[in-house]
């Protein structure tokens, strides 16, 4: 099971309404390399994991990836409350406005709604954990877009701590490979 | 205002404890014999659940489903904010 903690695990401030920015950052949410992605992809891919090392370390990063998918929506909630409906019409977030309103849903910067497709359970631990870390650096080149194309500071704060994680998990992904092949090396010897 | 100066510090202070915390136990799942940093990761979870203990105190549970005291006068777990909450610009 799991247990809700009631805090950010990183403190989110933003500088003012901005529904421009907002449309960039929600990829994060439910785009094809953000946190809902990753959170679930891991999460759904630790219940065949070989050992005990490796179920751990994909129950606990699928677990920080939730918390920054969190964070996520803190910074897209933070970013459009206050924003009046012309300064939504200029940010080209209309369309979104007409779907949802401000609320938060799982969609792309192009309003493209999550889907399961964009993540794999392959059964063969080997595999799964490549695409890990592909899917690790995949989010880090998204942070870097969006540092990029964010005219905020506190936002940019953020989302450079949320890059930063990412390097973070690609590394534990890498030893995680790296042991699941020893074991199964070992397994090979009779 | 002061008050919320006050929640703001110590509320980052166990943001503080708690990512090391995380970052320690990502560390030990693919090195779990590393003794210097179990000891560490022991340490600051004691240091964590003091910290966290203090602030419920003052503004209620930080977990649910049996894991923090309830409070005595009503359940301060549905009292606002939520983490994503802005308050004066900020969201906790
Ligand atoms: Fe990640």
């Amino acid at each position: 099971m799991w247990v809700y903690d009631k805090k950010l695990q990183f403190p989110v401030r933003v500088s003012g309404p901005n529904p421009k920015l907002a449309k960039s950052v929600i990829t994060q949410y439910g785009g094809p390399d953000g946190e809902l992605a990753a959170s679930l992809r891991y999460l759904t891919q630790r219940y065949t994991m070989p050992t005990g090392r490796s179920i751990a370390t994909l129950t606990d990063i699928g677990t920080e990836e939730l918390a920054h998918m969190e964070i996520v929506a803190a910074l897209v909630y933070g970013l459009t409350q206050g924003a009046s409906i012309e300064q939504i019409k200029a940010a080209g977030m209309d369309g979104y406005y007409a779907d949802h309103d401000k609320a938060l849903y799982f969609v792309n910067g192009d309003g493209v709604p999550w889907t399961a497709s964009y993540i794999q359970s392959k059964g063969d631990p080997i595999t799964d954990l490549h695409e890990n870390m592909a899917a690790e650096q995949k989010a880090r080149s998204t942070y870097e877009y969006l540092i990029q194309l964010s005219d905020d500071p506190e936002v940019t704060r953020v989302l450079c701590w949320l890059r930063e994680r990412e390097v973070v998990h690609f590394q534990r992904f890498g030893e995680t490979l790296n042991h699941v092949q020893e074991y199964l090396d070992s397994r090979k010897v009779f | 205002m002061n008050c919320d100066h006050q929640r703001e510090q110590l509320l980052e202070r166990i943001q503080a404890l708690s990512f090391s915390a995380v970052d320690l136990n990502l560390y030990l799942d693919t090195h779990p014999c590393d003794l210097r940093a179990l000891t560490d990761y022991n340490q600051i979870s004691s240091v964590l659940l003091q910290t966290k203990a203090i602030y419920e105190q003052l503004y209620g549970p930080m977990l649910n489903f049996g894991l923090s005291s309830g409070g005595c006068d009503s359940f301060r777990w549905v009292e606002e904010p939520w983490p994503w909450q802005i308050g004066a610009g900020r969201v906790y």
